[in-house]
């Protein structure tokens, strides 16, 4: 038990990070600016994330496993730790970084160790997938903006109501952005640990059945809890009140588009329900939860006043998609080198 | 999870509806006044100078009471400084309507007869400027695309209010139907009082339009 874990560690570890840092994508605004309170928050972030990782985590992570099936645990484990290392190195030097980004470079970099093909389709679709998510997230957020605008505008709502009704907002959207941040993020969590699980398919009377991914599902997502509830709180002070200045306003709608770009890019049943109907579909791959909030500000910028939008922080997302997996592989392709000759571990 | 109950909603508007309302009333009970003092009506304006009082204290209670509520259920965490800060500064105009009453109560000034009408005017245009600064509120909280409409009415009649003012200061000091200097600084004291009603309803406009600009999304 304790040597399973250990080895899952990394990803757990991959999980807390991930909890401690895109909650406050979520809650960020709604605890800073004290809409919310951090404990409501972290509860709701809590459980909704686990249930979206359970519920709707299988799609993202199948398309991050068919860029490389990483068969052996230490190997995953490896993978992972490639990926957590590069986050926290990236996040020491301050240079923008996504857990997405990292994950997929890291598999890249185990690509290149073991001399198994880089599946060039899956990369050019998640590749697709982190550029277009924040214009997505930006439309939609210009479009929700003046959607809201219209109706304040044109409702003699009281300030006193209005508040309330945008505290119910903002619990809800949050409620749904964990929701999605589970489903779509959990992949980068436990993903690699998906064919090399150490758990076996647990039966509850002859109803319930626990596959062996929902229990690393469950496992990751209680690792993104305790990243919410340990270290998030810090997080969402500095997003609520000095990176990101929104009102909780302008968060709904950031919250809202970025909650529904996570959702399209996660949801089996939804790509499914639109395939069925003959409508474009969106391919089911873990985005950053914090690129998608920047894409969002940018929609609202635009919204508010197209002069004033700061167009740097795209080049920052850009220079982010190249430098992460870049850094990612380099970092686990030394790992994997390291675990396999110096601690003669089987990682292939 | 405090303040997502309706009925704090409900009681909260319903609070500062009323503390908005005792302000409008404050200014044209400070008309009726001041026509009452000037027609020589001691009765009429007793009421008058009675009921700004009780309004002015019933005033202030609302406002506390607001204050209380919007902390302890952490309510328009946003905009609750620029609440409480239009609250506090549009509550000294029902302060200043109550000590021009109460001054013309205690120090009784002898206005004759040709400066009567000016007084009358100075007060309507000071009644009409509180008037708008409280609509200006009201559209703050609900029709924020108001609020300017309702902060340059409150500019117009500030500046009417300014040239009755200075016009009937002028007249104060040239006229010789009175007769001491000290009746003439007394007049012109009286004047100054009635028009600084319009000045700090205008200092409320002002906070009101960069409060506006502040909440528009």
């Amino acid at each position: 038990m304790i040597g399973t874990l250990f080895l899952l560690s990394s990803g757990l570890f991959l999980g807390w990070s991930l909890g401690a840092n895109d909650a406050a994508n979520i809650f960020g605004t709604a605890v800073g600016t004290r809409m919310i309170r951090f404990k409501t928050a972290a509860i709701i972030s809590s459980i909704f994330v686990i249930i979206g990782a359970i519920v709707s985590g299988a799609g993202a992570s199948h398309t991050l496993g068919s860029l490389g099936e990483v068969t052996a645990i230490s190997g995953a484990f490896t993978v992972a730790l490639g990926a957590a290392l590069t986050v926290l190195w990236m996040t020491r030097v301050k240079l923008p970084v996504s857990t997405s980004q990292a994950v997929v470079g890291a598999i890249i970099g185990w690509n290149f160790f073991s001399n198994s093909p880089v599946n060039w389709d899956a990369l050019r679709t998640i590749l697709g997938a982190w550029i277009f998510s924040p214009i997505l997230t930006a439309i939609f957020a210009f479009i929700f903006f003046h959607i809201i605008k219209l109706i304040i505008d044109n409702s003699s709502i009281h300030l006193v109501r209005l508040d309330s009704l945008t505290r119910w907002g903002l619990i809800i959207v949050g409620a749904f952005g964990a929701y999605s941040l589970g489903a779509n993020n959990i992949g980068n969590v436990m993903g690699i640990f998906i064919n090399s699980s150490p758990f076996h398919d647990i039966s509850i009377g002859n109803f319930i059945k626990l596959s062996s991914v929902h229990q690393l599902f469950f496992l990751g997502g209680l690792a993104i809890s305790v990243g919410i509830f340990t270290y998030s709180k810090r997080v969402m002070l500095t997003v609520g009140k000095s990176i990101f200045r929104l009102s909780p306003l302008t968060a709904f709608v950031a919250v809202l588009s970025s909650s529904i770009v996570l959702f399209l890019f996660a949801s089996q049943s939804l790509k499914t329900f639109l395939v069925s109907h003959g409508l474009p579909s969106f391919p089911l791959v873990p985005v950053s939860s914090s690129q998608s909030i920047v894409g969002a500000i940018i929609g609202i910028s635009i919204a508010k006043n197209p002069k004033n939008t700061n167009f740097k922080m795209l080049g920052k997302i850009s220079l982010g998609w190249i430098t992460t997996p870049v850094g990612a592989a380099m970092i686990t392709y030394i790992l994997l080198f390291f675990v396999q000759n110096v601690f003669g571990r089987a990682v292939l | 999870m405090k303040g997502l109950f309706t009925n704090k909603v409900k009681v909260l508007e319903t609070n500062i509806d009323a503390f908005l309302d005792d302000v409008c009333k404050a200014g044209l009970i400070l008309v009726e006044g001041v026509k009452a003092y000037i027609r020589k009506n001691p009765e009429r304006f007793e009421q008058c100078y009675n009921k700004v009082c009780k309004l002015e204290t019933k005033a202030d209670t609302l406002r506390r009471d607001i204050k209380q509520k919007l902390y302890y259920n952490m309510l328009i965490p946003e905009s609750r400084g620029d609440v409480l800060g239009l609250l506090e500064t549009i509550d000294t105009v029902v302060d200043i309507c109550e000590k021009v009453l109460e001054q013309l109560s205690i120090e009784q000034p002898d206005i004759p007869e040709e400066l009567a009408q000016d007084f009358i005017e100075l007060s309507e245009l000071s009644g009409k400027a509180v008037d708008s600064v409280v609509q200006g509120s009201r559209a703050f909280f609900t029709n924020i695309k108001m609020v300017n409409d309702f902060v340059n009415k409150v500019h117009f009649y500030e500046h009417e209010a300014d040239q009755v003012e200075k016009n009937l200061k002028r007249k104060a000091f040239t006229t010789d139907k009175i007769q001491k200097f000290s009746r003439r600084v007394h007049i012109r004291y009286f004047a100054e009082k009635v028009a600084l009603v319009s000045d700090v309803a205008e200092s409320v406009a002002e906070r009101l339009a960069v409060y506006a600009i502040k909440r528009r999304m």
